[in-house]
């Protein structure tokens, strides 16, 4: 409400009493106009600052290092445009000297006398099982504890205050560092790789869940405890058949995220076709090198595709609101 | 309360009701064999998928194979520290030796080691002898360096040497008639206290190992080499051969291994040792208390330079915890985000108006835009780490460059696909009083959108530092590489708890910011 004091210039008043609008929407428009200025002053300044500090604590300074940004692209000329498909599918090269480098048979992983998988294929299926395994680790745990936290089925507020924590500890704790953990216990290999993205999983999925859960229409619910159910029967007939989708929806938004980390995973030392990578880049295995990255980038559209696709066909264009 | 229930009853459907409703609504009672199956199909599904994977990773394997007694040891080395002193008595005189950069400085004496002076027989090899003798000790059978191969050469030609073919006890005479004994003054014997009720006692021919009521004494023989328990071992020591060492477990108190020559000590204590100042330090074991004058008033302790300079290089160089590095670490991992998330976000803004095919009406352009957004996601941020690395060296540099080329692409997508749900009725009515193109898309657009960008980016800025520790790893620059050599030792399991705490912290702070920020632009209802 608007006093009518005259002669107040915190409220616009001029001396006759009167609202004065044009003065009010010139100042709100040059204190906004200060704040934007402000804002992008501390932004800027902080983006400089790291610009600087990010240069001067990189192995090489960025001028001196541009020249050099396509350098790798010269690494990775084939020699001739077959090789690529001898090294992706482990075929005897015309240019074999010895060396590793165009010794593509060698990786052929034998199914029987005569039948081999390709070395390259079988470590991509080796991280998409990895990411498959820790996926469905991460969502029946997820599924387990996510009503545990959700504040419309637990009314017991130190249990959801801790499954929370939990969750939140589990998704925040790096994922490399428990790699690295179980990697000095089993040695290399890639029980390591699942056993940390199962538990950054169980985390993430854990949160989505109960958010879900929170959203859910309880008249279903109030149905079954009116009829006697009890909490189990209430949350498995009343709350997931609604949120079911949701979670589906979810868990196969984590599948495309978890084939990417088992992949970088890979590259620390944890299997798959990450560690491939990392090796032949370091050793300048031009072939290979193309070889991992097209049945790498292929694998990874063709599993954000089948998601998005199945993802539309579960949930509907809500799979694809932001937030998901 | 009774005629309720009375009615009630009456209300329910009797069974011809039941089968009337049946036959009216057939499907709703009998669901296809799909669904009414689809949890038993669920779990037989994922039994069998859980088969193939244990059988493809050899999971029962690995898992029975690993290290298990050594992951105790690493999770107690997060959040404790081992003192590792030897207790020598080769020569006959007890030493009680500390490793070069041992935790408790230069010249430790600590408590739970006690000595006691007395008269020591020094035995000492005659150099003239030591030809003579070794061939000697190495036809011991309990000799623990003695190879097959010597022992073959000892046994299988006895015509080499006539004193190879001695007994233990003929080899022992001429051994002591090598041996010149003298006395003198020196420790004889040491005690090492790891709890109230567990002690070791050493002395140089007899070791006694004392845990609650259980007890053992074994004899030590530095010049047999030999150690042997007088009567059975208890379960927390153990004798993998006969006459060879034995490792003794006082649980989280330590460990200590009980060699022919020497007692190994490992004994552990709670917390992390050093963490302020190292050893070498002039604030190093001073008390909280007295650091503090000295910071304050005391007398300077180098001429012209301040006692807090002095304090503050001692701390970031601590030569155990690092911790300049470490935080110079941290920051390059904040920065890789920060800087990668903001020129992703300015990059893929404009390109975005370009993809979405509501605001670009020219369907070729569209494509191009949003198949080179695909790409740029697709392309693993592995894969651009790795050439960024090859490219800029190792450093933060290539870290920016990967978290900014995928998330130009993710931002990429993402912005123009809010842009193509956007309200067009704003759009309209900007363009309907005339304004330029640019303006329709400053006043009738960008309003709609701007708070759902920033929402977005300040999401990804938070999970891009998560990325950023683990890219860091394959040399991208952050602290992920610190991490990882740490890690990789299996000797510093401390620092990295301690970075763990710092990323930890980091992410918390940003995800509460993040957080904060977004439910301000957007409401409360996002999280």
């Amino acid at each position: 409400m608007l006093t009518t004091q005259p002669n107040n210039p915190a409220l616009h008043i001029d001396a006759e009493g009167n609202y004065d609008l044009d003065s009010h929407f010139k100042q709100l428009r040059s204190q906004k106009r200060l704040y934007t200025f402000i804002g992008l002053a501390v932004l800027g300044a902080a983006l400089f600052f790291s610009l600087w500090f990010a240069n001067e604590t990189n192995s090489g300074k960025f001028l001196d290092r541009l020249p050099h940004l396509f350098d790798f692209v010269g690494d990775m000329v084939p020699r001739d445009g077959w090789e690529v498909w001898r090294a992706l599918f482990d075929l005897p090269s015309p240019y074999f000297d010895g060396s590793l480098q165009y010794n593509y048979p060698e990786g052929r992983v034998y199914i029987t006398q005569n039948i081999y998988v390709p070395e390259y294929i079988y470590k991509m299926v080796e991280t998409l099982n990895i990411a498959i395994l820790s996926t469905l680790i991460g969502f029946i745990f997820g599924f387990l504890l996510c009503f545990l936290a959700a504040s419309n089925l637990t009314t017991k507020r130190w249990l959801r205050f801790t499954v929370r924590r939990i969750l939140e500890v589990l998704r925040a704790f790096p994922e490399i560092v428990i790699a690295g953990f179980f990697l000095a216990i089993f040695s290399l290999g890639p029980i390591p790789a699942i056993i940390a993205v199962s538990i950054h999983t169980i985390g993430a999925l854990g949160k989505m869940f109960f958010e879900v859960v929170e959203n859910a229409d309880m008249k279903p619910d109030e149905g079954l405890r009116a009829a006697g159910g009890n909490w189990i029967e209430r949350v498995w007939f009343g709350i997931v058949p609604q949120i079911l989708p949701n979670f589906l929806s979810y868990a196969l938004l984590r599948l495309e995220i978890n084939v990417r980390a088992s992949t970088i995973l890979g590259a620390v030392g944890a299997g798959g076709i990450g560690e491939v990578l990392r090796l032949s880049i370091s050793r300048g295995h031009e072939a290979k090198t193309l070889a991992i990255i097209l049945i790498l980038f292929s694998t990874i559209v063709c599993v954000d595709q089948l998601s998005a696709y199945l993802r539309k066909r579960i949930v509907g264009n809500q799979a694809f609101e932001f937030g998901a | 309360m009774n005629a309720s229930a009375m009615n009630l009853s009456a209300k329910m459907l009797s069974p011809a009701d039941v089968l009337a409703i049946k036959e009216r609504h057939p499907a709703a009672f009998e669901r296809s064999l799909v669904k009414r199956f689809s949890v038993v199909l669920c779990v037989a599904v994922v039994a069998l998928y859980a088969v193939y994977v244990s059988w493809f990773f050899a999971i029962g394997k690995v898992v029975s194979e690993g290290n298990w007694d050594i992951a105790g040891t690493y999770l107690a080395d997060w959040v404790s520290y081992e003192v590792r002193p030897d207790i020598d008595f080769r020569t006959g005189e007890i030493v009680v030796e500390f490793p070069k950069f041992s935790p408790l400085g230069s010249n430790p004496d600590p408590e739970w080691i006690t000595t006691k002076s007395g008269t020591v027989t020094v035995k000492e090899k005659s150099n003239d002898d030591m030809t003579q003798s070794k061939p000697v000790s190495s036809g011991s059978f309990m000799a623990p360096d003695a190879s097959s191969g010597g022992a073959e050469l000892s046994f299988m030609a006895p015509s080499s040497t006539a004193t190879n073919m001695g007994s233990n006890e003929a080899s022992s005479k001429a051994r002591d008639s090598n041996l010149v004994s003298t006395q003198k003054e020196g420790i004889n014997q040491a005690e090492i206290v790891f709890s109230k009720t567990a002690q070791i006692i050493v002395t140089p021919s007899v070791v006694t190992l004392v845990n609650g009521a259980e007890s053992v004494v074994l004899d030590v023989d530095p010049l047999d080499e030999t150690v042997e328990a007088r009567g059975a071992l208890p379960e927390w020591a153990l004798q993998k051969r006969e006459g060879e060492k034995i490792f003794v477990n006082y649980g989280f108190a330590g460990r200590a291994e009980v060699r022919a020559k020497e007692v190994k000590i490992m004994r552990r204590f709670f917390g992390w040792e050093n963490f302020f100042f190292d050893t070498n330090s002039h604030y190093w074991g001073k008390p909280f208390s007295e650091v503090a004058s000295l910071a304050i008033s005391g007398e300077r302790i180098f001429e012209g330079r301040s006692n807090v300079s002095l304090m503050l290089d001692n701390f970031l160089n601590n030569a155990e915890w690092q911790h300049g590095d470490v935080y110079i670490k941290l920051l390059q991992t904040i920065v890789m985000a920060f800087v990668g998330t903001l020129f992703a976000v300015v990059i893929a803004f404009p390109l975005s108006f370009v993809a979405a095919r509501n605001i670009t009406p020219n369907r070729f352009l569209n494509q191009i835009f949003k198949r080179f957004f695909d790409f740029l996601r697709s392309v693993d941020m592995l894969i651009w780490a790795l050439f960024f690395t090859r490219a800029f060296g190792p450093g933060p540099l290539a870290g920016i460059s990967a978290i900014f080329f995928t998330d130009t692409g993710t931002f990429g997508k993402l912005y123009s696909e809010a842009l193509e749900n956007i309200d067009d009725k704003q759009r309209e009515g900007v363009r309907s009083v005339g304004a330029s193109p640019a303006a329709v898309q400053r006043f009738g657009v960008v309003p709609q959108v701007l708070p759902v960008f920033a929402s977005q980016a300040l999401y990804f800025w938070e999970s891009n530092t998560r990325s950023a520790t683990i890219i860091g790893a394959v040399g991208a620059g952050g602290i992920g590489l610190k991490l990882w050599e740490a890690m990789r030792t299996n000797q510093d399991w401390e620092n990295v708890f301690y970075m763990v705490i710092l990323i930890l912290i980091v992410i918390f702070v940003f995800d509460s910011a993040s957080n904060a920020l977004r439910s301000r632009l957007i409401g409360k209802q996002q999280s």
